[in-house]
């Protein structure tokens, strides 16, 4: 329960906030022709993007899954790669080669390079999960390979490029780093220069209030979609592939062109990180100040995962062994809560703190906060996935043998969720080393992580500098990527 | 071991009934199987008795011992009761030895108790190291018990341990658990759906029906002597025929007149026949066979006598085809029920 309260904070805040200013006044604050221009930015990128993601993803995911496609396996790790590179790192390789590459088109670019694969991963495993006895009765009923596709594999899909497509316009609703340096502002970014420059607390809560809404807009667009169809899988079918589609002539055509596409999306990045490490004017190697802050950004981070981890372990046992409806309220807030953008939350965060416990405004256990509530849905997913793991009858089993309740814990339930606490503290430890806005907004003065310190200089436009922040952050994101990618796989 | 003993127990969900006024006595080191169709409230009874769910009446006793319905409840790990749940669920975490050694004291775990309970469920003592994945079906049924064996339970109650394993394995299996429940000289109770398992394994077969029981009592007599038509359907079964009750003993319907068990108490009555007492007869009476199963030793044939639809079976190579006319007639005497009274 407290866990549920701690996410809610920022959702009540923007409404107690929202009450508290009053209709009048919050009327004057939205409808100003910045407001409107933030939001027809915003809403036109977010459905540029969610669209071209869409395509692009299932595109790519049939292209490798179902197609003989040459070296199918090396070009689904390519696909997957843009994962670990968080997009203000894209971002920054983009305009760091070519300045022209900014406002609407390299927002698009950019944003759809970096999030196309949030649609890719889910629609691959959607595919390999598909009973091919499906397809094989469509095709004994005379409907041809395309006819098959659109009749019965697209629909199957639905559930996966829904929650892909809701992803990707979720991510970038709460995206700062990718659009401020691409000058491409929406509601983040002027939230983030409202509070930075003026700290004007009323304006900027007023656009936190419509980037909520946007938010929630968003989750009840795909809950509605989604509706209450069943895409159950009947029966166990048969554990096998179905025979790949010929592509024929088209097959070298489609090699460039993805070939062309990873270019964009990884070797960029990879290009414009060597080019400033190795030629880059301003590039140098503070070693300490390296160390200093991947020091604090490991410290950070594994603290925030801990204690994401421990917050999550009461909801998701709530939500396996006691599903009810208060069980349900609980595991569904903190999924609302991750919906909300890190903007909001350190906003929510800060002015909480500062009406509430003066004492934590500017500390780490405040960050610390801040990371669980952002964070808490991911642990959440995958303790989750272990406790499932753990059925009742193994308890009731271990208590007949005589074993205690916390015997029990000790000896079945412990042992056997111990691998998905690790797996959810890794990717919440991940997440956190490369979150950069909340970081920016909360971190106690003086405190310097790896994203604060590739932002101030990449801001100030030292390309060369921010370099070897920009790879740390990288080569941090590796692993939190692989992880995802076996879990897509484990996931039917 | 105990014997155990069910008094009047009565358990409720919200919405339903699922035990009511259950009483059953288990002696001790036999036996007994809760045959029922699934939602009958055997899975209920059985995590009543394991301490999973409290009874809301009735008691509940191993021995003298009253675990349940007097005072606040044995909790389940101080009842010593051997749990065999649907599947095994072994523990995936633990090897063969770490499973069956879960129950014993520390000091035991090591010991030679383990290879006891190996050699007790007929499986290899190399097993020791497997891991459960490694394990078919039958074997972690197998290991499975010798878990629940392993303490020296007071009862072993299986949940319906057979079910998802394939037909030929299932018998196989089902016979080495009875017979290391026997050496082990264990008070059991297996519930299961399937009635020629709770037939040829146990002691004693009670049947459940919407959560009461129907009856209690050897395989033979529950099958020969079932207390009401569908329990005779359910078991053996049987298809019932209309009849008159005739001159003593005797009652007439579509096979002429048949020879009862008892004499009829009404005089319109229910005749149960089961398919074992249906036989091919030159001298009988004529009917029509619609559709035949065969099964290679022996043959399900469905018949029409008279307007009255009938079930024989028969040895395989003298089964009929679909189709032919036949003459049959009843061996042995008949089950009769009182008709039910029509408006």
């Amino acid at each position: 329960m407290v866990v549920a309260l701690l996410a809610l904070i920022p959702l009540v805040y923007v409404a107690v906030y929202t009450v508290i200013i009053g209709p009048v006044e919050l009327w004057q604050l939205v409808v100003r022709p910045r407001i409107l221009e933030l939001l027809r930015n915003t809403v036109t990128l977010a459905v540029a993007c969610m669209a071209a993601t869409a395509l692009l993803g299932v595109a790519l995911a049939v292209l490798v899954e179902r197609t003989d496609l040459p070296a199918r396996r090396l070009w689904h790790g390519l696909l997957v790669a843009p994962l670990a590179v968080p997009a203000f790192v894209n971002g920054y390789a983009w305009i760091s080669l070519d300045r022209s590459i900014q406002g609407f088109g390299g927002a698009f670019l950019v944003i759809t390079l970096s999030y196309y694969p949030l649609v890719y991963l889910p629609a691959v495993a959607a595919l390999r999960g598909l009973d091919p006895a499906l397809e094989e009765a469509s095709w004994s009923l005379g409907h041809s390979r395309w006819q098959t596709f659109a009749r019965v594999v697209l629909p199957q899909l639905r559930p996966a490029l829904l929650g892909g497509v809701l992803l990707v316009g979720l991510h970038l609703l709460a995206e700062f780093g990718a659009l401020a340096l691409l000058r491409f502002p929406t509601f983040t970014t002027a939230i983030y220069d409202q509070y930075g420059s003026t700290f004007n607390g009323s304006a900027a809560t007023a656009m936190a209030g419509v980037l909520v809404m946007l938010c929630l807009f968003l989750l009840l667009a795909e809950l509605r979609l989604r509706g209450s169809r069943h895409y159950a899988r009947i029966g166990h079918g048969a554990a096998r592939l179905s025979e790949p589609a010929r592509l024929r002539a088209l097959r070298w055509p489609l090699v460039a062109l993805v070939a062309g596409l990873v270019a964009l999306a990884v070797g960029v990045p990879a290009y414009a990180l060597v080019h400033w490490l190795v030629v880059g004017s301003s590039t140098e190697f503070p070693l300490g100040e390296l160390l200093a802050a991947t020091g604090s950004t490991v410290a950070l981070a594994g603290a925030g995962a801990i204690a994401t981890t421990l917050a999550a372990l009461p909801v998701a046992w709530l939500a396996v062994r006691h599903r009810n409806r208060v069980s349900t309220l609980v595991e569904r807030s903190t999924y609302i809560a991750n919906a909300l953008p890190g903007i909001v939350v350190g906003l929510a965060l800060v002015v909480a703190s500062l009406r509430l416990v003066p004492v934590i405004y500017q500390s780490a256990l405040l960050l610390v906060v801040a990371y669980a509530i952002l964070f808490l849905p991911r642990a959440v997913v995958t303790v989750r996935s272990g406790l499932e793991q753990a059925p009742i009858v193994l308890d009731h089993v271990a208590q007949s043998l005589g074993s205690g309740p916390i015997t029990t814990a000790r000896r079945v339930t412990l042992p056997l969720i111990a691998p998905s606490l690790g797996a959810g503290a890794a990717l919440v430890f991940l997440a956190i080393s490369t979150e950069l806005t909340a970081t920016l907004m909360l971190s106690p003065i003086g405190t310097r992580t790896l994203a604060t310190e590739f932002w101030s200089a990449s801001s100030e436009l030292r390309y060369g500098a921010a370099a070897p922040y920009a790879l740390l952050l990288v080569l941090i994101s590796v692993p939190a990527t692989l992880l995802l990618m076996r879990q897509e796989r484990l996931t039917p | 071991m105990s014997a155990l003993t069910i008094t009047k127990v009565r358990k409720a969900f919200t919405d339903t009934v699922a035990l009511d006024d259950v009483s059953l006595h288990v002696p001790h080191g036999s036996l007994t199987a809760v045959l029922g169709p699934s939602g009958c409230g055997k899975t209920t009874l059985l995590r009543l008795i394991a301490g999973f769910l409290a009874p809301d009446a009735g008691t509940i006793a191993f021995d003298d011992r009253v675990v349940a319905g007097a005072g606040r409840p044995v909790p389940p790990q101080d009842r010593k009761v051997g749990y065999v749940p649907q599947e095994g669920a072994l523990f995936p975490h633990l090897d063969v030895a770490g499973n069956i050694g879960f129950g014993l004291p520390r000091a035991e775990r090591v010991g030679d108790r383990i290879d006891e309970m190996l050699d007790l469920v007929e499986l290899p003592r190399s097993f020791r190291s497997r891991q459960p994945h490694e394990l078919s079906g039958g074997q972690q049924q197998r290991v499975a018990l010798a878990r629940a064996l392993a303490p020296g339970p007071t009862v072993v109650l299986l949940d319906e341990p057979f079910s998802s394993l394939d037909a030929s394995l299932r018998e196989s299996t089902g016979r080495a658990v009875a017979r290391a429940l026997r050496a082990a000289h264990a008070t059991g109770l297996l519930v299961t759906h399937d009635q020629s398992e709770a037939l040829s394994l146990a002691d004693q077969v009670a049947v459940l029906r919407e959560g009461r029981l129907i009856q209690a009592g050897s395989p033979a007599d529950v099958y020969l002597t079932p207390h009401d038509p569908e329990l005779a359907r359910f078991v053996g079964g049987a298809t019932s025929l209309e009849g008159r009750a005739g001159a003593g003993s005797t009652a007439t319907c579509a096979l002429g007149t048949v020879t009862l068990t008892h004499p009829a108490s009404a005089d319109d009555v229910v005749l149960v026949i089961r398919p074992d007492q249906v036989v091919l007869d030159t001298a009988g009476v004529d009917a029509h066979v619609d559709e035949v199963s065969f099964y290679g030793h022996d043959a399900a044939i469905r018949l029409t006598v008279g307007g009255a639809a009938l079930v024989a079976r028969v040895s395989g190579p003298s089964a009929p085809a679909a189709g032919d006319s036949v003459r049959i007639s009843v061996r042995g005497a008949v089950h009769a029920y009182p008709a039910p009274v029509r408006d």
